[in-house]
C-alpha cells in the first residue's frame, strides 16, 4: 500500500510499504478514507522530535472504515464496515490515568516507556506516527492503518456527517477545545489565543462556545488572522505591534483573563534579535524550544489568570518567566489532548452546528501528494491553513 | 563489577586466616623493633638502606596482622600475597649480589618466603567469593485488587510473557518449578527453583536450587495502594554473577543497567494485568524485546516474513 513516510529532517516521501496486520488481540485494521497534516507533524518534519527513523509512517489524524478486527474483540463493539474516527493518543482504558480521563498519559500503551521516562520523568501514552519516543506506532497517512486496542480507541460515526465534518475529532478540534476548557472560562472573560493555526482557530471557537466575552487572535500570517477575524475575533499581528502593549490596550490595562498557547516550540518572534537568540540556542540544543508565545502569554496574562498550553514542547526552555508566573499567582495548565474525553460531546456540537470544523480546511489533496501538502502547510503558501489527504 | 565480599565473621574463625595473621605479627615485631638484628639473621650485610627496607616490610606485616586478626577480609590476604612477591624480589636481588657470607641463611629465608607465598595464595584464592552479588528492586502500581494481582504472578507460568529474558517456567511440584532463560550467544540457561514463601494476596518468594549457574532468589510483595486504588507491586531480585569472562558476558547480556530491564519487565506485567496483554507497536513488534531493538523496526507495517518471526 502507499504511505507517507518520514525520510529524514525536512523530507517526507510516499512509499510502498506492507499492509498493516493485527499485532494485539483487540486491534482493528481500518481502510483510511481521510487523513490530515497537523502542526505536530511539522515538528517531526523539522527534526525537533528525537527518535524518528527513516521509513516511519506519519500521521495521527485519520478516520476510515473497519475492515478487520482482532480475535479479542468479542463484545461486538466494533465490526467490519463500521465508520470510525481514531483519537491520536492510544489509551488502554484501564490504568489509573485512563480512569481519570487523562488518556494521553496512559501508563500502558507506550512500548518504549523506558525511553520516554528518561525524557519526561514518567512515560506518556503511545501516539500514532509520532516518533519512537511515543512507541513507534505506524501512522495513518496511509491507505490502511492498524488501530491499537480498537475497542477503546475508535469513535463510531453513525450519522451521515461527512468525513470532513468529523475527521478533526481525532485531534485538533478536541485539542483546541481542551485549550479553552483548561481556561476555566467565566462570564465576561477575555481570552487571548497565540497561534491562528488550526488548533488556535478551534481554541477560539471553543472559547466562544464556553462563554468567553471576547476572543483575541495573535499571529503574523495575515490570511490566518483574516480567517479569525471572519469569525468575529479581534486580531493582533505580532510583527506589527508589541503584543503585550496591544493586549493591555484591548483590555483596559488588565491583560487577558485567560491565555492559550497554540503555537509550541517553533514559535517566531516579531523582533529579529530575540528570534535569532532563541534560534541559535535551539540549534546547539541548549534549549529545545523557542518559547516566544509562552513567555508572552505569561507576562501578558492578568494576575491570577490562567495560561493554558496546548502548543507542543519537548525538552528544556530558556528564560522561562518564573517570576511573573509565581509572583502574580498565575495558573499554568498543559497537556497533550485527552481526546477520548471530548469526542462525544464535540460530535454533538458538530451535529448541532455550533462548531463547524470544516471552516479551517483550505487544501484537499490525494495522499500521493502528501509531500506537497507538507510544503504548503509548513511554508504557509497559497493561504494554507489545513490540508486533508485522501488515500 | 567488584569481586568478593566474603562474610568477615566466617573469616574470623578460619584457622588458616588466623594462622597467617599471627605469622604476620611474629614477623613484623622483630622487623620493626630490631631491624639490624633481623637483617643479620637473614645473612645479609647490615646497613641503613637494608634497615629502612626491613622496617617498612615490618610495618606492612603488622598492618596485615591487625587486619587479619581484627577485621578479617580477603583483601588482607591479597595484600599479603602482594607483600610476599615484593619480599621474594628483594631476596632474589640480595642473593644475586651476595658476598658469600651467610648465603645459606639467605637461601633458606628465600625458600621459606616462597612457601609462605604459596600458603597466602591458597588462602586468598579459597577465601575470596568469586561472585558478584547483584540486588535489584523495582515497583509499580496496578489498578487491580491485590488478590487478582497476586493471582497473575503466582501462576509463575505467565512470567515469560513479560520478563524479557525468561523463555519458560514450568511448575514441577507443589513448591518447585523449572526455569529456562535465554543466555548470551543464543544459548539457554536452566535451573530449578523452590518457592520459599507464598502468602496469597501478599507475598511470593523463591530461590534457585543448589547448583544453578547463576544463583538467584527473589520476592514480590503486593500491598494495597493508598485510597484503595489497586496494588503496589514491589519486586526484589538477587543474583550472583560468576566472576571472569562468563560473568562479564552475562552482565553485558542483561544490559548496562539491569534495573531498567526489571523496570521494563514490571511495566509489561502492569500491561498484562490492566490491558490484558503486552502492547506491541510496529517499531517494537517483539513486545518484551523492545529495549534491545534500538534502532527499532521503522514505525511501518511488517512484511510477511517479519510477522512470521514475531509470531513464532
Ligand atoms: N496538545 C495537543 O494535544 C496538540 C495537538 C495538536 C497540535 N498541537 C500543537 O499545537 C500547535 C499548533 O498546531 P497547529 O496545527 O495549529 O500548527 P500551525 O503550525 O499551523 O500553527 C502555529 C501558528 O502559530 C503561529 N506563530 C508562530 N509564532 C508565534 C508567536 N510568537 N505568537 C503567535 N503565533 C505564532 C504561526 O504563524 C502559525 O500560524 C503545535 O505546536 C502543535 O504541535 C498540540
Ligand atoms: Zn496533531
Ligand atoms: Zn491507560
Amino acid at each position: 500500500m502507499k504511505a507517507n513516510c518520514w525520510a529524514g529532517p525536512d523530507s517526507v516521501e510516499v512509499r510502498d510499504v506492507p499492509e498493516p496486520a493485527l499485532l494485539n488481540s483487540r486491534d482493528a485494521i481500518v481502510r483510511v478514507t481521510s487523513t490530515a497534516i497537523c502542526g505536530s507533524d511539522l515538528h517531526l518534519l523539522d527534526g525537533y522530535v528525537p527518535t524518528m527513523q527513516d521509513g516511519d509512517v506519519l500521521g495521527h489524524e485519520f478516520m476510515g472504515e473497519v475492515v478487520e478486527t482482532g480475535p479479542g474483540m468479542t463484545d461486538g463493539k466494533l465490526r467490519p464496515g463500521d465508520r470510525v474516527v481514531v483519537p491520536f493518543p492510544i489509551a488502554c482504558g484501564a490504568c489509573a490515568s485512563c480512569r481519570a480521563e487523562l488518556y494521553s498519559c496512559c501508563e500502558n500503551t507506550n512500548p518504549n516507556a523506558g525511553l520516554a521516562e528518561k525524557f519526561f520523568g514518567h512515560p506518556t501514552a503511545g501516539i500514532y506516527g509520532y516518533s519512537h519516543l511515543t512507541g513507534g506506532f505506524a501512522g495513518g497517512q496511509a491507505q490502511y492503518a492498524r488501530v491499537v486496542l480498537a475497542d477503546v480507541n475508535a469513535l463510531k460515526i453513525e450519522s451521515d456527517l461527512t468525513d470532513e465534518q468529523v475527521l478533526f475529532l481525532s485531534d485538533i478540534l478536541p485539542t483546541g477545545y481542551m485549550g479553552a476548557e483548561m481556561c476555566d472560562i467565566q462570564e465576561g472573560d477575555v481570552v487571548a489565543v497565540w497561534g491562528a493555526g488550526p488548533v488556535g482557530q478551534f481554541a477560539m471557537d471553543s472559547a466562544r462556545v464556553l462563554g468567553a466575552e471576547r476572543v483575541i487572535a495573535i499571529d503574523k500570517e495575515t490570511y490566518r488572522l483574516e480567517m479569525a477575524a471572519a469569525e468575529g475575533y479581534t486580531t493582533i499581528d505580532f510583527e506589527d505591534v508589541d503584543v503585550r502593549s496591544a493586549l493591555l490596550e484591548l483590555t483596559g490595562g488588565r491583560g487577558p483573563d485567560k491565555c492559550v498557547d497554540a503555537v509550541g516550540l517553533e514559535a517566531t518572534h516579531g523582533a529579529t534579535h530575540v528570534r535569532l537568540y532563541d534560534r541559535a540556542k535551539q540549534a546547539v540544543r541548549s534549549e529545545t524550544g523557542r518559547p516566544h508565545a509562552l513567555r508572552q502569554a505569561i507576562t501578558s496574562c492578568r494576575s491570577g489568570g490562567i495560561v493554558s498550553v496546548v502548543g507542543v514542547y519537548g525538552g528544556l526552555l530558556d528564560k522561562f518567566p518564573a517570576g511573573a508566573w509565581m509572583n502574580r499567582s498565575l495558573t499554568l495548565r498543559a497537556g497533550q489532548c485527552h481526546v477520548h474525553r471530548y469526542m462525544k460531546q464535540l460530535l454533538r456540537l458538530i451535529e448541532q452546528r455550533r462548531i463547524d470544523p470544516t471552516r479551517v480546511i483550505t487544501h484537499r489533496l490525494p495522499l500521493s501528494e502528501a509531500p506537497r501538502g507538507y510544503e504548503l502547510f509548513k511554508n504557509k503558501e497559497d493561504g494554507c491553513e489545513k490540508v486533508v489527504l485522501t488515500p | 563489577m567488584t569481586t568478593d565480599t566474603s562474610a568477615p565473621t566466617a573469616l574470623r574463625h578460619d584457622p588458616l586466616v588466623r594462622g597467617l595473621g599471627l605469622a604476620s605479627a611474629l614477623l613484623g615485631v622483630p622487623q620493626v623493633a630490631t631491624p639490624g638484628g633481623f637483617v643479620r639473621q637473614l645473612g645479609l650485610a647490615d646497613g641503613p638502606r637494608q634497615r629502612m627496607a626491613t622496617v617498612a616490610v615490618g610495618v606492612r606485616e603488622l598492618t596485615a596482622a591487625a587486619g587479619l586478626l581484627g577485621r578479617p577480609h580477603p583483601a588482607w590476604l591479597w595484600s599479603r600475597v602482594g607483600g610476599d612477591l615484593v619480599d621474594l624480589t628483594l631476596l632474589a636481588t640480595a642473593l644475586r649480589r651476595h658476598d658469600g657470607r651467610g648465603v645459606a641463611r639467605t637461601a633458606a629465608a628465600t625458600a621459606g618466603t616462597a612457601a609462605v607465598t604459596a600458603a597466602d595464595v591458597y588462602a586468598a584464592v579459597t577465601r575470596t567469593r568469586w561472585r558478584t552479588p547483584v540486588e535489584l528492586t523495582a515497583a509499580t502500581t496496578v489498578a487491580k485488587h491485590p488478590d487478582e494481582t497476586y493471582e497473575l504472578w503466582s501462576g509463575l507460568e505467565r512470567l515469560p510473557e513479560f520478563m524479557a529474558h525468561l523463555a519458560e517456567v514450568r511448575i514441577t511440584g507443589p513448591r518447585t518449578s523449572h526455569w529456562t532463560a535465554s543466555a548470551p550467544f543464543g544459548r539457554t540457561v536452566e535451573w530449578d527453583a523452590e518457592t520459599t514463601q507464598d502468602v496469597p494476596g501478599q507475598l511470593i518468594a523463591w530461590r534457585s536450587a543448589q547448583g544453578a549457574v547463576v544463583g538467584n532468589s527473589g520476592e514480590v510483595r503486593f500491598h494495597p495502594a493508598p485510597g484503595g486504588h489497586g496494588t503496589e507491586v514491589q519486586v526484589t531480585l538477587r543474583y550472583s554473577l560468576p566472576a571472569g569472562p562468563l560473568g562479564r558476558a552475562v552482565a553485558r547480556y542483561f544490559g548496562e543497567e539491569p534495573h531498567q530491564q526489571l523496570d521494563d519487565d514490571l511495566r509489561r506485567f502492569k500491561q498484562i494485568a490492566e490491558a490484558g496483554e503486552v502492547i506491541r507497536s510496529e517499531g517494537a513488534p517483539g513486545g518484551k524485546r523492545a529495549r534491545a531493538e534500538f534502532p527499532q523496526h521503522p514505525a511501518q507495517p511488517l512484511t510477511e516474513d517479519e510477522l512470521r518471526e514475531v509470531r513464532s
